[in-house]
């Protein structure tokens, strides 16, 4: 039993972008859909009018870099959590490339009880393949599995996990508990000193080339050793039409693969790296508008299952810099629904039950989250996001909740947004704006409500 | 229907036609010819653009008395674009070429021809491009227009025309090697100096 | 013209009115006295991140003869994040009132970071920034070859673009910030440029670029070219498999003593050899190519200052480009708003 007993009547919101109906929420769960809810809700709920907004399952993101611990002047556990819940998220990923790396069952349960201590959204920390991200020994996955953490995603995300036989060995041994290796495919030589995708830009700004063949080589070794060894591979943030094909083949041979891609690269080309602004520095870089539109399509027939962000805070000193100074990444947490609802329901390309696939069933399903990723249904866990799509915001990254400034959609106008997020049936957001975390409950594992 | 004169709206006036230019060169030019007595050692300077080629006249016309002179060989530009005290204030300026005569500028009597009079600053600036370029034993000033307004102490020691003007008015000057027909005043393709506008 | 960054942006009435200037500037440097007062009062920083003496040192002559008061900055690379100085750098110069920062960098792209920062007002001069530019040497390059084809066309050099000159430009393109410069620079002119080198060292995407591609020099200097421009091969690439050896570099890719006899046996009188300095003798070009006659090279290292002077001169006097752009309403192309409109 959770220790929250209020609730919360949503009346009028459509539900997965289908036809309006009430939602009535009591302790965690969801206890009536549709004209019962009103019935059922007494006069001591909350009432929330969502007219002409939108109820989706929370998101869930594979890809978050909370920065804690090590470098919390970036991001910690708590900021990063906020900025997740006012963009709509109710689980995330966090990467294991913290300081120290989250290669033993240690810094994962520290990780894990910081999520929980913070209590804005189900924080699951993802745990590195090989020791120290180093790339030469496989780390304990087994006693991050079995702690307190529950791991289940391994990835050494930052860099790939190049050498096969490592690779091979890794999705074998994480069968044993039904974990997945996600992958950050980049094969290091070909990108050694890579500042940008290798191509007509690159040649003219004097940027050394980030080739797409240096994530596809690995994507297409991958996949055949997860075929040939039966196990789960999960693809980090797909950037490339090259990929797109790889992946698209592998999975009508019924291999067991996955892929992500982040919202910038549904939205963002090469073309900004023209200005030197580090902001758009990232990695995997932005690629074409070919890539782009690749990728879009992609997303949008299943081949591409998630949206992951590869949320990347940096503290601003490490972008006001030169471009071959600066660090990679982008914010992401709180535009992600904006830019994937401009990307590609706007576009057409994507309903909203789409939307809550790629952004919530899919992640959930491969991170093996029981609470999350599930469908509005009575009896389900209550973890809701109300969405008004019809909002125009202008990005301020001064304004948002993560500390990284980062964010390469700054003064862009974006479409969507999130109103009210409920989490194990808490309001971590309303109106637009943080509310109050979940009330902690230190005897219960939040994986198994 | 009607066709919009040239310059409309501003008000202006012929001062000088191209014959009363060439008048004015005419005189100039024995007027050099007499203080220096004669043409030993002369050396024309025009300051662009319109300096030049009234420089150019003005050795042609002293050739004309003595036969002797080459007028090219006497006739020379200064620009004096990296010199002036005001480029700061207006935009960008292309320098032009300064081109001496071969005989140099040392101990010669440098005549600096200007086409208009004004503040005094464009000479003060042509100064300085002299100092730098040699050493002069004499420099005089022969201007076609002097209008008055001086903002240093700089007089001309020859003068095509005083004319009083105030100094809300443009004086335009226009010849025939410098500038294009399109740009000619009222009176057509030929040489004059106008007045325009003023209150 | 507020920053000189990259000859892309240059138009071919900027380049002209450069080019032109710099002939006036070269007329200077040919008198007793080789100064004028144009940038008095003014303060150029150079802001060195890499060594660079013959390019400071052509900067320096060139502020010098403005009679601008010129900062030398060696800041090579501190130990704390390099990010930081860059930022705090420029921060100390604006503290100072630079007017103009000429700027060497080994990172692609940084004049341009620090002219679009905000952190800093001054003019930003690129003096070579990493793999990218190197803008006053293609415009010391144009301007030499610019008089080169003025002398035998028998035009006047000022006013004229390179209209039908054949240019190679040979070597590492890939790592050439010379190379990039002025391929935008000379084509803008009118030239018809042919990059030759090994296939490991032109950039995937050069494809886009106006110009042809060659691999082989002797099937390049078989087009009978007006001008052939070595490019330094730099010591780092030598043991990073570009290519198999130095030797087989230099056979297939050095202007060398054959090549050099090749231009005489095939009557091409008139064609110039060109290198943007230091030459590594005898592995890109052969003492005899660069003692030559037909040698272009301390052409080149006069022309710079000359370049130099006229870039300075058209970025610090006049206007400041902030009043002036308020003044143009915006509809001018964006290069070209301060350089055209110089005859009032």
């Amino acid at each position: 039993m959770t220790t929250n007993s209020t609730r919360y009547l949503i009346r009028g919101a459509s539900l997965g972008g289908g036809e309006p109906a009430d939602l009535l929420i009591v302790d965690g769960i969801i206890a009536a859909v549709g004209s019962d809810a009103a019935r059922d809700a007494g006069s001591s709920a909350h009432s929330i009018d969502a007219e002409g907004l939108i109820a989706l399952p929370g998101m869930v993101d594979l890809h978050t870099h909370l920065r804690e611990p090590g470098r919390e002047d970036a991001e910690t556990v708590e900021t990063g959590s906020r900025a997740a819940a006012l963009g709509g998220f109710t689980a995330i990923h966090a990467m294991a490339n913290s300081s120290p790396v989250a290669d033993t069952a240690g810094v994962v349960e520290q990780v894990y009880s910081l999520g929980r201590a913070s209590g804005w959204v189900e924080v699951r920390p993802v745990g590195a393949v090989t020791v120290g991200l180093a790339g030469q020994r496989m780390a304990e996955l087994g006693a991050m599995a079995e702690s307190r953490a529950n791991v289940r995603v391994f990835s050494d995300d930052g860099v790939c996990v190049s050498d096969p036989v490592l690779m091979r060995r890794a999705l074998e041994y994480v069968k044993a508990f039904d974990g997945v290796i996600a992958q950050h495919a980049q094969e290091p030589r070909l990108t050694e000193g890579a500042q940008m995708n290798e191509g007509e830009v690159s040649a003219v700004l004097g940027l050394t080339g980030w080739p797409a063949v240096a994530e596809e080589s690995i994507i297409a070794r991958d996949v055949l050793l997860a075929q040939h060894v039966d196990s789960r591979l999960h693809v980090c943030h797909v950037s490339t039409a090259g990929s797109v094909d790889i992946l698209r083949w592998a999975k009508a041979r019924g291999i067991r693969v996955t892929a992500e891609v982040t919202p910038h690269h549904l939205l963002l080309t090469e073309d900004l790296v023209r200005s030197y602004n580090p902001v758009y520095k990232v990695n995997p870089p932005l690629r074409t508008a070919t890539d782009v539109q690749a990728l879009r399509e992609a997303l949008a027939d299943g081949t591409i299952d998630v949206i992951g962000t590869d949320h990347a805070p940096h503290p601003s000193e490490h972008k006001e810099c030169e471009w071959a100074q600066a660090a990679m990444g982008m914010t992401g947490l709180e535009t992600a629904l904006s830019v994937v609802q401009h990307a590609m329901i706007e576009t057409g390309l994507m309903d909203w039950e789409g939307f809550a696939r790629a952004t919530s069933g899919s992640p959930a399903r491969i991170g093996r989250l029981k609470s999350q990723g599930r469908p509005l249904g009575k009896g389900e866990p209550a973890n809701v996001v109300l969405v008004d799509p019809a909002a125009r915001w202008t990005v301020e990254p001064d304004k948002m909740a993560t500390k990284g400034r980062n964010s390469p959609f700054a003064g862009t106008v974006l479409p969507g947004r999130v109103t009210t997020t409920f989490y194990r049936g808490h309001p971590t957001v309303l109106n637009g704006a943080l509310n109050s975390p979940l009330p902690t409950d230190p005897e219960e594992p939040a994986w198994n409500i | 229907m009607t066709v919009p004169a040239p310059y409309s709206g501003a008000k202006q006036r012929v001062v000088l036609a191209e014959a009363d230019i060439d008048r004015a060169l005419t005189r100039i030019a024995h007027e050099i010819l007499e203080a220096n007595r004669g043409t030993s050692d002369l050396v024309l300077l025009g300051i662009p653009r319109r300096g030049f080629p009234l420089a150019q006249r003005l050795a042609r016309k002293i050739a004309d008395v003595d036969p002797g002179v080459d007028p090219d060989s006497i006739t020379g530009q200064l620009d004096v674009t990296m010199y002036r005290d005001d480029l700061r204030r207006n935009p960008t300026r292309s320098p032009l070429a300064t081109q001496l005569p071969a005989s140099g500028i040392d101990d010669k009597v440098v005549v600096l021809v200007d086409d208009v009079l004004y503040s005094g600053r464009t000479i003060r600036s042509a100064l300085d491009a002299l100092v730098d370029l040699g050493r002069p034993r004499i420099v005089r000033l022969a201007v076609l227009v002097d209008r008055g307004h001086r903002e240093l102490p700089i007089r001309a020691d020859h003068v095509g025309k005083n004319l009083p003007t105030s100094s809300s008015e443009r004086v335009r000057v226009h010849l025939r090697e410098v500038d294009a027909a399109g740009a000619a005043g009222p009176g057509g393709a030929g040489d004059e100096v106008v007045i325009e506008g003023g209150a | 013209m507020k920053h000189l960054l990259s000859t892309s942006d240059l138009s071919l009435v900027d380049t002209l009115q450069l080019l032109d200037v710099a002939e006036e500037m070269a007329a200077v440097g040919e008198r007793e006295i080789k100064k004028l007062p144009a940038l008095r009062g003014r303060t150029v920083v150079n802001l060195f991140f890499e060594d660079s003496t013959r390019t400071r040192i052509s900067f320096e002559a060139a502020a010098k003869r403005l009679s601008a008061d010129v900062i030398n900055f060696a800041a090579k690379g501190s130990s704390v994040s390099k990010g930081e100085s860059l930022k705090d750098t420029a921060q100390t110069l604006e503290a100072m009132s630079a007017d103009a920062v000429v700027i060497r960098h080994p990172a692609s792209g940084a004049p341009a970071r620090l002219a679009a920062s905000g952190w800093i007002d001054a003019a930003v001069v690129n003096a070579g920034d990493g793999t990218h530019e190197h803008p006053t040497q293609a415009l010391l390059d144009a301007f030499t070859l610019r008089r080169h084809w003025a002398r035998i066309t028998g035009t006047p050099s000022a006013g004229t673009d390179l209209g039908g000159m054949r240019i190679l430009i040979v070597g590492d393109i890939l790592h050439s910030r010379v190379a990039r410069s002025n391929v935008w620079l000379l084509t803008t002119l009118g030239a018809h440029i042919t990059l030759v080198g090994p296939p490991t060292l032109l950039p995937v995407g050069v494809g886009s670029w106006p110009c042809e591609v060659l691999y082989n020099l002797d099937d390049a200097v078989a087009t009978r070219p007006d001008a052939v421009m070595m490019l330094r091969l730099q010591a780092e690439r030598m043991n990073a498999a570009f290519f198999p050896s130095t030797r087989e570099y230099s056979r297939n890719w050095g202007f060398d003593d054959a090549r050099l006899a090749l231009l005489d046996v095939m009557g091409l009188d008139d064609t110039v050899i060109m290198h943007p300095g230091p030459m590594n003798r005898g592995l890109e070009i052969s003492s005899a190519a660069a003692d030559s006659p037909r040698s272009t090279v301390l052409a080149q290292v006069r022309n710079g200052v000359s370049v130099r002077m006229a870039a300075l001169y058209l970025l610090l006097s006049g206007r400041g480009h902030h009043e002036e752009n308020r003044g143009a309403g915006g509809a001018l192309p964006r290069t070209a708003n301060r350089m055209t409109q110089e005859q009032a």
